[in-house]
């Protein structure tokens, strides 16, 4: 058979899967990761690692049960410190899982086909441990479910004007589709491993997570028009949801906050940082299970660039928001720009324009793009470049937003770093259990794109 | 064994992609109505020459899109005007503008509730056992093997002719299934 008509002829270009590829080889080798007893050294080590962490998590959260919001460095001016911060920037980073499954599927992007499984699986579990941040900073988190509307003695309703209320909308609402998008995705895998499993608890655990898929075409059809109406779901979700965000920001009166730019310019990061995080994590991943022929130089070379791109819109908000701080003629404007600029976070500032406008400039050389050690490094500096955006923003707003004599200075607890490393135990605790347990790469999507599919098959090998 | 009298259909294996489309279009051409193919990744021409063409999908995802959109908006009329009416900073009861961002993540949430669990109410899943999966070879259909069946039910089907017919196609390997 010859190329499907839809799908866009790739041969004169780069190859976006190893050329000895084969529908065959494909199954073998992704379903072999999951279904082979125990797990290479690297993987135990970084499981160890990050169940340590998630027990750092677990302890810093009794903590807080116990003794309340004061072990934490926040306080009035500065009431939203490393809660929010965390928040923002775990929920980014999940957005590049979104882009990557719903956008570039929108644009025939096939090249996204060999990452998007274990972005949106990123996308998951960074949603996940960016939700518990305002939970906890709830001050009693076990009230977490008054944020919702729903009928009760106290005869209140939420404030539908309020950013906040939307933010539960937006995050609830990501989370949940994020989650549907994902499962829809691994069916037909999980089919795969039922009949592939030689175990009595697999072919079980697999075939149920299955719900009985059979590959028929008439399922097909209806599949890959339910795959495609979510990526176009999806599409405005993401943007949606960091919008949102930012609104929970740039809807207040606070200088620095209230700005027109903050939601391009906070869609725009979050994109970059969530790349970047994804080329962190595909990286040494590729590596260790020798994914090359799947995830290749060709498909970091392009998440660099989307970096780069991204990047870009981020300096020109960066830009922005100084421009209009001066252009604004708005005292409290000016002098947050400009404490930002030499006060006492000042350190914090230039770093973050260091790590998010200077060193992302690397990525314009090729050479860069394609040395792996290279871009990995360039990837983490991204990462906590992206985290120092969001430090100076929520704090050199509040600690000197208006008048001079309710100024205040804020510095984080031990308790603040505790929680935001135990964040991390969570997120790698539940990547890793994914990628032993779970294809991490769509098995039936690679089937597609391998040069076999399409064509004739020749030997039989039964 | 007795109980061979009624078997559910025939399940036949292809060796490739091109060898079960050419095979589906004779059956067809035959006369054969009650076919299905089965294979471990989407082909389009496959849906296409089973006659798969419109799908109701669409609609219902625009309808469970538009009901999740109204009701975001009447939570929000009915809490903010009616049960809870709150005065705040002089603002309308009715914020229509600042109601948008809920309505919009209503909007998205139930047009994805309908578009998954309207595919999966569509296909019949979950439906953990079915005769095709009695076939001995049939769990290649999820790696890499092609298969087509054809029901009992077809007024075409027989047992010495239809399993013929199949091996005439090229089929590697050809099954009774009972239901």
């Amino acid at each position: 058979m010859e190329q499907s008509p839809g799908r866009p002829v790739l041969t004169a270009r780069e190859p976006i899967v190893g050329e000895s590829e084969t529908v065959r080889s494909v199954t073998d080798k992704i379903s072999r990761v999951v279904l082979q007893n125990g797990a290479p050294r690297g993987w135990w080590i970084g499981f160890g690692i990050s169940l340590s962490l998630l027990g750092v998590f677990a302890v810093s959260i009794v903590m807080l049960l116990v003794e309340g919001t004061g072990i934490w460095g926040i306080n009035v001016p500065v009431a939203w410190g490393f809660a929010i911060i965390n928040f923002v920037w775990w929920i980014g980073i999940g957005h590049a899982g979104t882009l990557i499954s719903a956008i570039l599927l929108l644009f025939r992007q096939e090249w996204r086909t060999s990452i998007n499984r274990f972005a949106e699986a990123m996308t998951l579990f960074a949603v996940a441990s960016a939700g518990l941040y305002p939970i906890l900073h709830l001050g009693r988190p076990w009230l977490g479910y008054w944020l919702f509307p729903y009928p009760n003695t106290m005869g209140m309703w939420p404030n539908f004007r309020s950013p906040l209320i939307w933010d539960v909308f937006a995050v609830t609402t990501y989370a949940t589709v994020s989650l549907m998008f994902w499962f829809v995705g691994l069916i037909p895998d999980f089919a795969t491993l039922r009949d592939r499993s030689q175990s009595v608890a697999g072919r079980k655990i697999y075939g149920t997570l299955a719900l009985g898929w059979r590959g028929s075409a008439e399922h097909w059809h209806r599949y890959e028009m339910a795959y495609l109406l979510l990526a176009g779901l999806s599409t405005p979700l993401v943007v949606s949801v960091h919008t949102i965000v930012s609104f929970d920001f740039a809807i207040s009166v606070v200088p620095g906050w209230h700005a027109t730019i903050f939601p391009p310019y906070f869609v725009a990061g979050a994109v970059f940082s969530g790349f970047a995080m994804v080329a962190t994590i595909a990286i040494p991943l590729r590596r260790a299970y020798g994914l090359q022929s799947f995830i290749t130089i060709k498909h970091l070379d392009n998440m660099a660039k989307v970096m780069l791109a991204t990047g870009l819109v981020v300096a020109y908000g960066y830009m922005m928001e100084a421009f209009f701080a001066f252009y604004s003629a708005n005292i409290f404007e000016e002098t947050m720009m400009k404490l930002r600029f030499e006060g006492p976070y000042s350190s914090s500032y230039w770093a973050l324009i260091l790590c998010n406008v200077l060193v992302p400039q690397a990525l314009w050389f090729r050479k860069v793009r394609r040395d792996t050690r290279a871009l990995l490094f360039v990837a983490i500096v991204i990462n906590i470049g992206m985290w120092l955006e969001r430090y100076v923003i929520v704090v050199t707003s509040l600690s000197n937003d208006f008048l001079p004599s309710s100024w205040g200075l804020y510095s984080p607890t031990f308790w603040d770093l505790a929680t935001y490393a135990g964040s991390f135990g969570l997120f790698g605790t539940l990547l890793l259990l994914f990628i032993r347990f779970l294809p991490m790469i769509s098995i039936f999507e690679m089937k597609t794109i391998v040069p076999e599919a399409g064509t004739a098959k020749e030997s039989e090998d039964e | 064994m007795s109980k061979r009298i009624s078997p559910w259909g025939l399940v036949a294996e292809f060796p490739t992609s091109s060898s079960l489309l050419h095979a589906i279009e004779r059956s067809r051409e035959e006369g054969y109505e009650v076919l299905d193919a089965f294979s471990p990744y989407p082909i389009e021409e496959i849906s296409e020459a089973l006659g798969h063409h419109h799908s109701r999908l669409p609609a219902l995802v625009l309808i469970g899109a538009i009901i999740g959109g109204l009701g975001g908006f009447g939570l929000q009329y009915w809490t903010s005007v009616i049960d809870y009416p709150l005065n705040v900073g002089g603002r309308p009861l009715n914020s229509i503008i600042a109601f948008l961002p809920v309505i919009f993540e209503c909007t998205i949430l139930f047009g994805a509730l309908t578009a998954v669990f309207g595919m999966l109410a569509l296909n019949g899943l979950p439906r953990p056992h079915h005769p095709v999966f009695n076939s001995s070879r049939f769990a290649l259909a999820s790696q890499d093997a092609f298969f087509l069946s054809i029901e009992a039910r077809d007024p075409k089907f027989s047992v010495p002719d239809t399993p013929e017919l199949m091996n005439e196609l090229g089929a590697s390997s050809v099954e009774v299934v009972d239901d």
